[in-house]
């Protein structure tokens, strides 16, 4: 353990730590634009900018050692200054309209912009940096008039998804994320898996499955399981007014112990069927070839009676139960005690093979 | 899986990938298996009839045959034997039948194999080094391996291969089916199967008979059911009168889809229990509408053995209700009650009758997940099977086994293969990803997938529409031109009801272990439209 002064208070943090870990693990709040614990570091938006004594250049604390005795300033008026500076600099060129953004409400740079009191930008590139919108797609959409260069979802991208779909072209001021050839994701190695999004700070890339539906504030997160492929990824289905509304990941380890948060475009984008309006909403009896609806009492009674005489004039074998890989354990198990206990045979398989 | 997914993402020195296109069917595995080749210097070998994401950044890749598995690992391990690379500690100390194997092997040169398999001899010996010396090597399939008459000699084939080198009971090693359905380990596990109770506790072992009928309170056949396959052909011989479907499409998921069709139709009761009208529930004499993932509360076991969490987040729509509360209504309505007060109370009872899940609870699992086998409240669950090659039954048997060929062989007017499979954007027979808006848009129908040389001679051009027939049937769709798959084999999907693939193929060869269709393998033909 090597031990540090921070605002004045003494920390102690492990060897090989950086200063922003040193003080994520005192509890003092470090703002981050690019920084991702998962990704490796870029250390290029110099939000995290911290105040070392001695030293005369501002330190970006995500990628600098904490040393043995050092005093950091966190939240020095010079840091400060220099934060609103950076702000200042990508309000210039972000198109906000938070009021119609998906990220509303929880998204960094609008955060940090609110602490910081960023209310309008003293520079301006002198010319637009419209980019259009692009759509060519049903999962994602990225709107780089909110992209504030962080890199993150082409690190993710890369690292994450191992698809390099993205990547920075251009520099400076027009610098941007885009496809090789700046294209449609469609025509990329891109794999919709959503990671992009998953670690986007801004409004830039968002799902369009969830769009307009509702907000991070207005939705409760419900940890579960991926109902689709055997690798069992855990995801968080956004609940708003009984009804899911979209999924987002989980990124601790306790939490999603296979995928930590990564997910592929089933599990992030194919959940509105738990939607569908052909759900099955009432019990269906079939009569003269035609479905009926049906009340539970009425079709639970007519299976049990057909069962049962079935059982009687034909004997258990005569019967077989599919149960399903799809459905849940406690249910498999249901399914054939039910078999076995309750129609007296053992022929009871599910679709593991098929 | 012996071993667990984490191992492929930094473990394993080395990935033999057979039968599997992970990226596309356990996209998050795949993403692992990459980022150890292309970041942490694992080898990889890929074997698969279609050139895979994964085959493309493989160190050796092997377009085999369609249904030549067993002669490919065989070459495999002939090279191994051959080149002084199998490792004898270990076959002396933890295995059996190793000379019986051998002597089978002996004929399998790669040689002998590449007109077999296709392979160049030079490749097979490639591959079988890599995976002989790198000191970990992780062996992953999926039904690429399963879903042929042979399906269990293949499965046994990697085994041997596995057991050769000493590659298991050790992260990075094993030999790991990747599970195609979310919870199909946890239905096995549950004695979702003919042959076993829970925890593959044999119907036929007096002891465990007992132990039921006395936690059930009735008494128990001991005679083996009936597997799905065999159901449905009793079902066409009016043998079977009700049939109880849960959740279930085998009107879009089994072979040879009219045979299906017809045995339904000779059953007298059918009960379909689903989330949606599925092709299946069409022929039901009752449907009764059940919760899905999100509206009920459980858990689900995944292809590595972790149990986690399946948390209620919304209402069922409409009436709908959980399959088990479903089912013990049912129950209770034909004179045996059941009831339970929530899924707790299930997996508490399951618990108790169930040795490798014996340890774990809701309240353990809350916070994270355990893998079984975990006996205890104290055990810490089973990352990796076999440890130190300790094999359950005590020594780990090797098979002999000898190639087959495929019972469907292509002749002048069936010249190509088919084979199926899934795309990423779909899932099984597509009642969920077909109503999932995005992927539907995406991804609308399904494509023939043929080699550019194949669609030039036969006047194919990319997004035309063809026809393939096998002897079967035929189905109408569009091509895509690839080199994804060589001249001689075709490709499609069967998540689309508007061309159901089934309809191609046979219910003819099935494996005669585990009764899986050969859905690999269909002799077929293509032709323009
Ligand atoms: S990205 Fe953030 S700051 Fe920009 S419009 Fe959206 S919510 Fe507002
Ligand atoms: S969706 Fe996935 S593959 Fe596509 S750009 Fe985003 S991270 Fe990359
Ligand atoms: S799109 Fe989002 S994640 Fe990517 S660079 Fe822009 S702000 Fe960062
Ligand atoms: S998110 Fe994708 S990879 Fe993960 S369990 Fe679901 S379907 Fe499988
Ligand atoms: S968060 Fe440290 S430089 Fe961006």
């Amino acid at each position: 353990m090597i031990s540090l002064t921070i605002n004045g208070k003494e920390v102690q943090t492990p060897q090989g730590s950086t200063i922003l870990e040193a003080c994520q693990q005192a509890g003092i709040p470090i703002p981050t634009l690019c920084y991702d614990p998962d990704l490796r570091l870029a250390g290029s938006c110099r939000m995290c900018l911290v105040e070392i004594k001695g030293r005369p250049l501002y330190a970006a604390s995500c990628v600098t050692p904490a040393e043995n005795g050092i005093v950091v300033e966190t939240e020095s008026p010079g840091i400060v200054a220099a934060r609103k500076v950076i702000l200042e600099l990508l309000s210039a060129r972000h198109n906000f309209n938070c009021q119609v953004c998906e990220k509303n409400g929880n998204c960094k740079f609008q955060d940090y912009c609110y602490q910081y009191g960023i209310k309008e930008s003293r520079y301006d590139y002198g010319e637009e940096t419209n980019y259009p919108i692009n759509d060519c797609n049903p999962f994602i959409e990225r709107d780089y008039n909110k992209c504030i260069m962080c890199t993150r979802c082409v690190r993710a991208c890369e690292e994450i998804s191992i698809a390099r779909a993205i990547n920075v072209e251009n520099r400076g001021h027009h610098a941007k994320i885009a496809t090789a050839f700046d294209g449609n994701l469609a025509d990329s190695p891109c794999v919709f898996c959503g990671q992009c999004i998953m670690v986007c700070p801004t409004g830039a890339l968002t799902s369009k499955v969830s769009a307009g539906l509702g907000r991070a504030y207005e939705v409760d997160k419900v940890l579960t399981t991926c109902s689709y492929c055997g690798t069992g990824c855990t995801l968080e289905l956004n609940v708003k007014n009984d009804c899911v509304v979209g999924v987002t990941s989980n990124r601790t380890v306790t939490g999603s112990p296979v995928n930590k948060g990564a997910l592929c475009v089933k599990g992030r984008f194919g959940w509105d069927f738990i939607n569908s309006p052909d759900r099955l909403t009432t019990p269906l009896i079939k009569e003269n070839g035609q479905f009926r609806a049906a009340g539970w009492d009425e079709a639970l009674d007519l299976v049990a009676k057909r069962l049962g005489e079935i059982k009687t004039e034909f004997g258990p074998d005569s019967m077989a139960v599919f149960t399903s890989a799809r459905v849940t354990n406690e249910e498999n198990y249901v399914a054939q005690k039910f078999t076995r206990a309750v129609l007296g045979t053992n022929n009871v398989d599910h679709c593991a093979r098929l | 899986m012996t071993n667990s997914i984490g191992e492929l993402e930094k473990d394993a020195r080395c990935i033999f990938v057979i039968g599997s296109n992970t990226t596309e069917n356990h996209p998050v595995i795949g993403m692992k298996i990459k980022k150890n080749v292309l970041y942490n210097g694992a080898r990889l070998i890929v074997a698969d009839p279609r050139r895979t994401d994964l085959a493309k950044i493989a160190d050796v890749y092997m377009p085999h045959q369609p249904g030549s598995d067993v002669a490919l690992v065989n070459a495999m391990m002939n090279v191994i034997i051959n080149e002084g690379l199998a490792n004898h500690d270990f076959i002396a100390q933890h295995t059996e039948g190793y000379e019986d194997m051998a002597a089978v092997i002996s004929k399998f040169t790669p040689e002998y194999a590449e007109p077999i398999t296709g392979v160049p001899a030079e490749d097979i010996r490639k591959a079988a080094r890599l995976y002989a010396q790198s000191g970990s090597a992780a062996i992953c399939y999926a039904m690429g391996l399963t879903q042929h008459r042979t399906g269990t000699d293949n499965v046994k084939s990697v085994c041997n291969l596995a057991m050769l080198t000493g590659n298991i009971g050790r992260p990075g090693t094993g030999v790991d089916p990747l599970r195609g359905q979310n919870n199909v380990q946890g239905a096995c596990d549950m004695g979702g199967l003919p042959n076993v109770f829970t925890a593959y506790q044999a119907v036929t072992n007096d002891a465990a008979r007992e132990k039921f009928e006395k936690a059930w309170g009735v008494p128990l056949s001991g005679q083996n059911g009936l597997v799905l396959t065999d159901v449905i052909n009793k079902a066409h011989h009016g043998e079977i009168k009700a049939l109880y479907v849960v959740g279930e499409n085998p009107l879009m998921s089994d072979p040879e889809l009219e045979h299906v069709e017809e045995a339904l139709g000779k059953v007298d009761f059918v009960v379909v229990q689903d989330i949606f009208l599925s092709e299946t529930a069409k022929y039901a004499d009752v449907v009764l509408p059940s919760a899905c993932f999100a509206e009920k509360d459980g858990t689900f076991s995944n292809t590595e053995r972790r149990v986690q969490r399946v948390r209620k987040a919304v209402s069922a729509p409409g009436e709908a209700r959980t399959d088990w509360e479903i089912m013990c209504e049912v129950a209770t309505r034909m004179g045996y009650p059941m009831s339970y007060e929530n899924s707790e109370q299930i997996f508490e009872e399951i618990r108790t009758l169930t040795p490798s899940y014996a340890g774990i609870s809701y309240q353990r699992i809350e916070n994270g997940s355990l893998q079984w086998p975990c006996p205890t409240e104290e055990h810490p669950g089973t990352p990796y099977l076999h440890k130190d090659g300790n094999f359950s039954r005590g020594l780990g048997a090797f098979t002999a086994i000898d190639y087959i060929t495929p019972g469907e062989l292509s002749d002048e007017k069936y010249p190509l293969i088919l084979t199926t499979g899934r795309s990423l954007f779909h899932y099984h027979t597509g009642t969920m990803t077909r109503r999932a808006s995005a992927l539907n848009e995406h991804v609308p129908a399904a494509e023939l997938e043929i080699n550019p040389e194949q669609a030039k001679a036969l006047g194919i051009a990319h997004d035309g529409m063809v026809r393939v027939s096998t002897r079967r049937g035929s189905l109408e769709m569009k091509a895509k031109v690839t080199d994804m798959v060589a001249p001689g084999v075709i490709f499609t999907t069967f998540h689309f009801a508007e061309t159901p693939a089934n309809l191609l193929t046979s219910s003819e060869f099935l494996d005669p272990t585990a009764k899986i269709p050969e859905y690999k393998v269909s002799a077929a033909k293509v032709e323009k439209i």
